[in-house]
């Protein structure tokens, strides 16, 4: 009897009822799309994925096209630190070894898209699993400076393989195909309408943005990722209820490492040309340093935080390379002043990171649940 | 084969090899100790100790050859102003931030390299300088070998500082205080020693001991350029190998690190001609990630008490 009552379908009680949104049994955790605000939500994105390619100037569809590579890595690497706690400075690798895989099987061999995109999934989730066992022995600082050692490692193979990579020249990548099915996405043609590459690489990789992110998502909320967040949160209690924590690590790692993986594929179409500059070594940990920041400022432990914080930077980091020139300072134009674009780029990068951490750990995501919540409990917001 | 192959390279070389690596691990090492020494006390890995590297070799240049003071003396200002700093680093963000997860502070103190290394080429600018050093290319003759004198000053002043900082360590009431807040911070509460103090004395030693690597590392044949903190990310393996805790470790990972990395300047081209050119620059992480799937802590860290 007492404990019935606790239970919410005891409500027989007079005005004893429970608010609808109490979930006692957390079916409401499980599902994907929580009450009428995401599903409106989710209408309006599907909506947007079909209007914006037709809308925008090219410049900011390459943008866009940027921020949703990023996005599919980030994804990955929230997988990773978000979720399971595992700490990543090496995501660099992992996308140059996509790019490299763009290059040498789309472009050198010549296989057809959906086989070289397989074929990067399979090396990120091989060398993923590779650094596992490492994730397994080391923890969180230790492990920092080993995922670093992974950039040197790459670096130096990227730069020395030259049969596959083309050294430190890089190699193109220009005539890789690039269809699914009847639709070429080079030259996209759709009931005789004609879109461009940009156009069409658009649709592509928003497309991959959504299935990973739906991957994730359903990673997330089932047995799999109520065990990494376990993890994250103490390994050695997860452990004891059960929870093999290697076994998830070295999944964690290798599942981030395909997602990274794909991104760099995108990142070799959109750019045309993969270099080893651009992923080894010191430019290779700013990259990877990006990603972080993706999901720090996007939100941890949210995947839809994810996208949000590569749109943020990414798009952040293009517009003032674009307009920052002309953006006065204390009424000093910039590039007349001492500081140049890109160095009031890191800066703001940089500040933009202490800021978060400093005052919204949680991110984007979480001033976006902040306002939901407001809404939802107005007028008693307390 | 190996006799045959051995003689190639000639015994004065091994000399001078041996020598220019102990140098280069001095300058690791200092760097390794600034790391060593905040993680000791406060736990955080402080990735804007490059920071500290590059702003410390840049007042060095200021005074020395903008204004011309005396080298010594421009090193000595070096010194404070990157304690300075650390102090600044300390009171503005760090102290918020005590407690926090590794992840947490590790991007902190990245973020804060950001902004520093940026500011520094802002105000200094992005080209190359020669330090006014009094050692420059000189060098000298031993027989056959040829020793830089930069090398020479830089082992002698590394060990001046690290003796004063294991003497401070070891006897001072400062650092009792260190230590004791390192190995217990409840105990050393209870004890009457302030945290906050603790902090900023770790902080500016770290400010300290990356000013006089900037300088050293500027000294001699080498050149101040605003992307020289990246010799943090070498020293990263140093630290590692030693283990976190250990500035003894800090140390001796340096000298290995050094050693490692001009030995296989040395010897990569003749015998692993395989595996490519500049080996040398990704040879300290492979000996970095030997080490560590043998003792995961490094060769003298601390093993790790873990609790539920």
């Amino acid at each position: 009897m007492a404990v019935s009552s606790l239970l919410p379908s005891a409500r027989r009680h007079p005005g004893g009822r429970p608010h609808h949104k109490l979930d006692l049994d957390g079916t409401r955790d499980l599902k994907l799309l929580k009450g009428p605000w995401a599903k409106g939500f989710a209408v309006a994105l599907a909506v947007a994925y079909f209007v914006i390619p037709g809308s925008l100037e090219e410049t900011t569809l390459r943008t866009l096209c940027y921020c949703g590579l990023y996005a599919i890595g980030a994804i990955g690497l929230n997988l990773l630190t978000g979720f399971t706690g595992q700490i990543s400075l090496g995501h660099a690798a992992f996308f140059g070894g996509g790019a490299y895989c763009a290059a040498y099987f789309g472009d050198k061999h010549g296989w057809p898209f959906p086989a070289y995109v397989l074929a990067a999934i399979v090396v990120g989730l091989a060398v993923g699993g590779a650094i596992g066992p490492f994730a397994a022995r080391l923890r969180g600082n230790y492990l920092a400076v080993v995922t670093i050692g992974l950039l040197f490692v790459a670096y130096h193979l990227f730069m020395n393989w030259d049969s596959v990579t083309g050294g430190g020249n890089g190699v193109g990548v220009a005539n890789a195909d690039i269809s699914v099915g009847p639709l070429d996405f080079r030259d996209l043609e759709l009931g005789g309408l004609k879109y461009t590459f940009v156009q069409g690489m658009f649709w592509l990789i928003w497309a991959f943005v959504a299935i990973t992110a739906l991957l994730a998502k359903n990673i997330v909320r089932s047995r799999p990722g109520r065990a990494m967040q376990a993890i994250r949160d103490r390994d050695l209690s997860a452990e004891i209820i059960g929870v093999k924590p290697t076994r998830y690590k070295v999944a964690a790692f290798a599942v981030a490492g395909a997602c990274a993986s794909v991104a760099g594929v995108f990142y070799a179409l959109m750019q045309n040309h993969v270099s080893p500059h651009e992923f080894g070594g010191q430019v290779g940990l700013f990259l990877s340093i990006t990603f972080v920041a993706m999901i720090i400022m996007g939100g941890v432990g949210t995947i839809f935080g994810s996208i949000l914080g590569a749109l943020l930077v990414e798009y952040g980091t293009r517009f003032i390379n674009q307009r920052g020139a002309d953006a006065p300072i204390l009424g000093i134009p910039v590039d007349q002043g001492w500081l140049t674009v890109g160095e009031l780029n890191r800066i703001l990068f940089g500040l933009l990171i202490i800021f978060f951490l400093v005052l919204e750990p949680r991110g984007l995501a979480a001033l976006w649940m902040r306002i939901r919540i407001w809404f939802q409990s107005w007028p008693f917001s307390y | 084969m190996t006799a045959l192959a051995l003689g190639a390279i000639r015994s004065d070389a091994w000399f001078e090899t041996l020598f220019s690596g102990v140098a280069l691990g001095a300058k690791y090492a200092l760097v390794a100790l600034g790391f060593v020494v905040v993680f000791k006390a406060t736990g955080v890995i402080n990735f804007a100790q490059a920071s500290f590297v590059v702003v410390g070799g840049y007042l060095c240049f200021n005074a020395a050859n903008t204004w011309g003071w005396n080298f010594y003396l421009a090193l000595l200002f070096a010194m404070v102003g990157g304690a300075l700093l650390g102090l600044i680093l300390e009171f503005l963000i760090l102290r918020r931030m005590a407690g926090e997860a590794p992840f947490t502070l590790i991007m902190v103190t990245i973020g804060i390299l950001f902004v520093i290394d940026n500011i520094v080429t802002a105000i200094w600018g992005p080209d190359y300088h020669d330090l006014a050093d009094p050692w420059g290319l000189k060098t000298w003759q031993w027989g056959d070998v040829d020793i830089a004198q930069a090398d020479v000053w830089t082992i002698g002043i590394t060990g001046v500082v690290l003796v004063a900082f294991f003497l401070m360590f070891k006897f001072s009431t400062l650092g009792l205080a260190m230590r004791a807040s390192a190995l217990d911070q409840e105990a050393a509460l209870a004890q009457g020693i302030a945290p906050k103090r603790v902090y900023q004395v770790a902080w500016a030693c770290a400010g300290v001991v990356g000013a006089v690597a900037g300088a050293m590392l500027a000294s001699g044949t080498g050149s101040l350029r605003p992307d020289m903190g990246l010799i943090a990310l070498i020293a990263f393996p140093a630290m590692i190998l030693g283990g976190l805790e250990s500035p003894g470790g800090a140390v001796l990972g340096g000298l290995i690190i050094g050693l490692v990395q001009q030995f296989t300047a040395l010897l990569a081209p003749e015998y692993l001609a395989w595996i490519g050119g500049g080996f040398d620059r990704v040879s300290p992480y492979f000996v970095m990630v030997l080490i560590l799937l043998v003792r995961p802590t490094g060769l003298f860290g601390q093993k790790e008490v873990r609790r539920v």
